[in-house]
């Protein structure tokens, strides 16, 4: 990405504090802290109904927390979706949410609002200065389809194509509007272990375009290859944070996961190599000093 | 009709295990001569006397000269000849059907069939029995059965059987039996693929679009002018019929691809086949048809970028146009109008235009927080609202503000630049009348909204109307300020609305509350222009245009229908929508929606909006 919305190597991009959901009586998200560093990829876990993608919402405003913040690069997140998606906050639906009937390009250029400013009269006067920022957006669009591999489908229905190919676009589609944070929501739900290789390189990818990658996702091969911290959000609570082998090895985890152990026969926890969890404290800290007020545009 | 029709082959249908299919049981070569032979036959039947009498009207009793209703079976009767002979591979005529000639000799002879029996029963019950007909009514109602029997004999590729389960009760098999025996049919009335098209060089296919809108022309003025009622319906059926078939032969589909390819020298030839239709009336009265036609299509193409866009269902939109033409009114400097402003015209089609804006603005700011049903329930009642409110402000239960039921009158005629709209003038030896006058002036308006359709459809803010209609909330996250847009697209349909009033309160002389009612007999009501929307085909331009033509010239023509009018446009909607939901006109976007299974393309152009 060539914005400004990048930022270098460790700075806190999204920053969550005591973040709090409660529908009624019901507490879906309680008290959950979470933050991410830029060029980090995170993982969020948990168990179904753990309230991983209530939390999501909350990020992306399409909740407002009860209690708690949600900072941005140091500014509060604004409590309407699309201010969140301005802000630099992009995000992929757990179910796919394309625009069905528009055109794969067409998906990424409306990925595009908010980094284009033309409204209704310049569309009706088509100006010099239109042309120029359609073309540039149709240009930073095939751009984004190249990079997902999916420039020679740009006149396909969206819905007309295969279901990888469609989270393909909706990654297109979240990158189009220049994120610094990039949430996704189960990417690789319902595919195939290759496909599911494919999507983890282009996490990778993203991620060296100096983008910050949050992602939910229960495949835990993809999980642990894929994430330098792993958060586990358990009935509404995040119960650990760390590095993969942390996090393997946390016996709270195998227990959400599976329920409490009968007897003393671990199940998981065993296949992994463990590794030192060192690097977490290094996390903590940076969490704990403030960042700076790097307003975004 | 079609259904009716064919119902009665599918006994036979069902009888021949033939895996080609054929509605009717005569050998192939046999069947296409018979349906040519038919074809001609009927083409030169109409050169005969079909009654003795000019009582039945359109005068059918000169040889040599057809009239009326036989001009009607000559074109069918043609084109039935024309594909059955392209069905020989005559040289020269192959061009004519590309995606193959028999379902077009299917629907071609079905049509002159229909239209043929038609006349000759109408013939017969006017006149009081069949003693009436001169030997051409026989000869014609014989030749277009021929045609018929010969063109339903034609092989198809018939769909594989599929037998009803003996398990099942009497009511299921029946429902399937039924069920296969519509799929025969269907097949035989599928078309084929359509065969890559020639290069022409591009002058050549400018002159081809000018030539159909010439054609498209012709025929619509032949509807506006026809004088009776069973020549309008005689039309009705025709122009379907030879529609159908000359989209079943592929050649629509070919027009099609052409005016997309040019679809700038197709907008301006339009506009220009358009502006020639006054000159081919010699009859002030049609060109005042032509005139609200505008005005109802106008308003319907604006209210396309509301609902067929933004996919915000607003019941209340002719109350927009109100607002347009009492407004317009109100400073034209009518005697009943309490401002006792006299505004020029261009000031007074702003003040219309900018008036409806604040309109929609004020309506749309609360309403379109609402998504869905609800939005088209509170904005019917905000439709109703105005309505009541400017019934009451006439100075004795409320202020005096709009003169109540009694409306604005006399609203004088508009003079722009010394032209005065309200007389006749002398264009190149055509007398244009005052309606005429007006009619360009339309057209203007007209163009401007279609303008505004066109760019505002293809942008960002195009793009972000679509998306909300598509998924709102995953529009929301990628950025759009969902409310804003919406209201962007409120006020612009209201401003359109608007500017179509302003010239409707001129070309009426008077506007009154009952004008602009939810649903009424006369067509720019709101009930009216949705249904123009949805049946002429959602968020494309020429569909409103043409749902618009078809949905006021009906009622203005067949007036017999009286208090059946509202219940057979009922039945009318509900046909269209289960036959083809994506409307007359279908945008290629709505047609993939509906369609996903059929042979629609998978890969949409660019000019998809």
């Amino acid at each position: 990405m060539t914005t400004d919305t990048t930022t270098q190597q460790g700075e806190t991009v999204l920053d969550a504090r005591g973040v709090t959901m409660r529908f009624g009586g019901l507490t879906a998200v309680k008290n959950v802290d979470l933050h991410v560093n830029s060029g980090e990829i995170v993982g969020l876990i948990g168990p179904n109904g753990a309230g991983k993608t209530t939390f999501f919402n909350c990020l992306t405003g399409l909740y407002v927390p009860t209690e708690g913040e949600v900072r941005y690069k140091g500014t509060v997140l604004p409590p309407k979706s699309f201010k969140v998606t301005a802000a630099g906050i992009a995000r992929t639906f757990q179910n796919i949410r394309l625009f069905s009937n528009m055109t794969v390009l067409e998906n990424v250029l409306v990925g595009r609002h908010t980094r284009t400013k033309e409204g209704l009269w310049s569309a009706l006067l088509r100006g010099p200065g239109f042309k120029k920022a359609e073309k540039e957006s149709e240009a930073r669009a095939m751009e984004l389809l190249e990079f997902v591999g999916l420039a020679h489908k740009r006149d396909h229905l969206s819905r007309n194509l295969p279901y990888g190919e469609q989270r393909k676009l909706e990654i297109a589609r979240a990158l189009a509007s220049e994120p610094g944070l990039l949430l996704l929501d189960e990417p690789t739900a319902g595919m195939n272990p290759q496909e599911t290789r494919v999507t983890e390189e282009l996490v990778f990818a993203i991620r060296d375009m100096g983008i910050a990658v949050l992602v939910i996702e229960h495949d835990m091969r993809f999980i642990f290859n894929l994430c330098d911290r792993v958060a586990v959000l358990v009935q509404g609570e995040k119960l650990v944070e760390g590095d993969s082998a942390t996090v393997q090895s946390d016996e709270r985890v195998v227990a959400a996961y599976l329920g409490e152990p009968y007897e003393d026969t671990a199940t998981a926890a065993d296949s992994d190599a463990p590794s030192s969890p060192a690097p977490q404290a290094q996390d903590e800290d940076q969490a704990a000093a403030e960042p700076g007020k790097e307003n975004d545009r | 009709m079609t259904t009716h029709t064919t119902s009665t082959d599918m006994n036979t249908a069902a009888d021949t295990p033939s895996p080609t299919g054929r509605l009717v049981g005569i050998p192939a070569p046999a069947a296409r001569a018979l349906a040519t032979a038919g074809g001609a036959l009927s083409l030169v039947s109409c050169f005969l006397a079909w009654t003795w009498t000019d009582a039945f009207p359109g005068d059918l009793t000169v040889y040599g000269y057809p009239g009326g209703l036989q001009w009607l079976v000559l074109v069918l009767g043609a084109l039935t000849a024309l594909f059955g002979l392209a069905s020989y591979q005559v040289k020269g005529l192959r061009w004519l059907t590309p995606a193959g000639a028999d379902p077009a000799i299917r629907l071609a002879a079905l049509g002159a069939f229909v239209t043929a029996w038609y006349t000759v029963l109408a013939i017969s019950l006017t006149l009081g029995g069949v003693v009436n007909l001169e030997p051409g009514g026989f000869v014609v109602a014989a030749a277009t059965l021929i045609a018929l029997l010969g063109a339903l004999a034609l092989p198809f590729e018939r769909p594989k059987a599929d037998p009803a389960d003996p398990e099942d009760s009497g009511w299921d098999q029946f429902k399937h039996n039924a069920g296969q025996k519509w799929a025969v049919v269907k097949a035989a009335f599928a078309t084929g693929p359509l065969a890559p098209a020639p290069k022409l060089p591009g002058y050549a296919e400018i002159l081809l679009i000018t030539a159909a809108l010439a054609v498209g022309l012709g025929i619509f003025t032949y509807g506006i002018g026809t004088e009776y009622d069973e020549l309008f319906i005689g039309f009705l059926v025709s122009a379907g019929f030879g529609f159908a078939a000359l989209a079943k032969a592929g050649l629509i589909p070919r027009l099609g691809a052409l005016t997309a390819r040019h679809s700038n020298i197709t907008t301006c030839a339009a506009f220009v086949a358009a502006a020639a239709f006054p000159f081919t009336q010699t009859n002030d009265r049609f060109a005042n048809i032509g005139v609200n036609i505008l005005i109802f299509a106008t308003v319907a193409l604006g209210l396309n970028i509301v609902v067929g866009l933004a996919g915000l269902l607003d019941l209340g939109y002719v109350a927009f146009l109100g607002v347009g033409a009492y407004a317009a009114a109100l400073v034209s400097g009518s005697p009943s109008s309490p401002t006792g402003l006299h505004l020029p015209f261009w000031a007074a089609i702003i003040v219309g235009a900018i008036a409806s804006m604040i309109f929609g603005v004020l309506i749309g700011a609360p309403t379109l927080r609402l998504r869905g049903d609800y939005l088209a329930i509170v904005t019917l009642g905000f439709g109703e609202i105005f309505r009541i409110t400017v019934m009451n402000t006439d100075g004795t239960s409320g202020p005096d503000i709009t003169n109540g039921s009694n409306g604005i009158t006399s609203i004088p005629d508009l003079k722009i630049l010394g032209f005065d709209l309200g007389a006749p003038h002398e264009i190149f030896g055509f007398t244009i009348g005052r309606f005429a006058n007006y009619f360009f002036l339309m057209l203007l308006v007209t163009a401007v909204v279609v303008l505004v359709f066109r760019r505002s459809g293809n942008s960002r803010i195009g793009r972000a109307w679509v998306a909300i209609r598509e998924d709102e909330t995953a529009a929301l996250a990628m950025g759009i300020n969902g409310f804003r847009v919406k209201l962007v697209a409120f006020a612009l349909g209201a401003t359109l609305a608007g500017l179509a009033g302003a010239v409707q309160a001129h070309v009426t002389f008077v506007v009154t509350p009952e004008q602009y009612m939810f649903a009424n007999s006369v067509p720019p009501n709101s009930a009216f222009l949705l249904a123009a929307v949805v049946m002429g085909g959602m968020g494309t331009i020429a569909g409103p245009l043409l749902g618009a033509a078809l949905l006021y010239l009906i009622p203005t023509k067949l007036q017999f229908m009286g208090d059946y009018q509202l219940f057979a446009f009922g039945v009318a909607l509900i046909l269209i929508m289960r036959l083809r939901p994506e409307g007359i006109i279908a945008d290629r976007r709505r047609k993939l929606e509906f369609h996903e299974d059929a042979e629609a393309p998978t890969v949409l152009g660019k000019t998809g909006a």
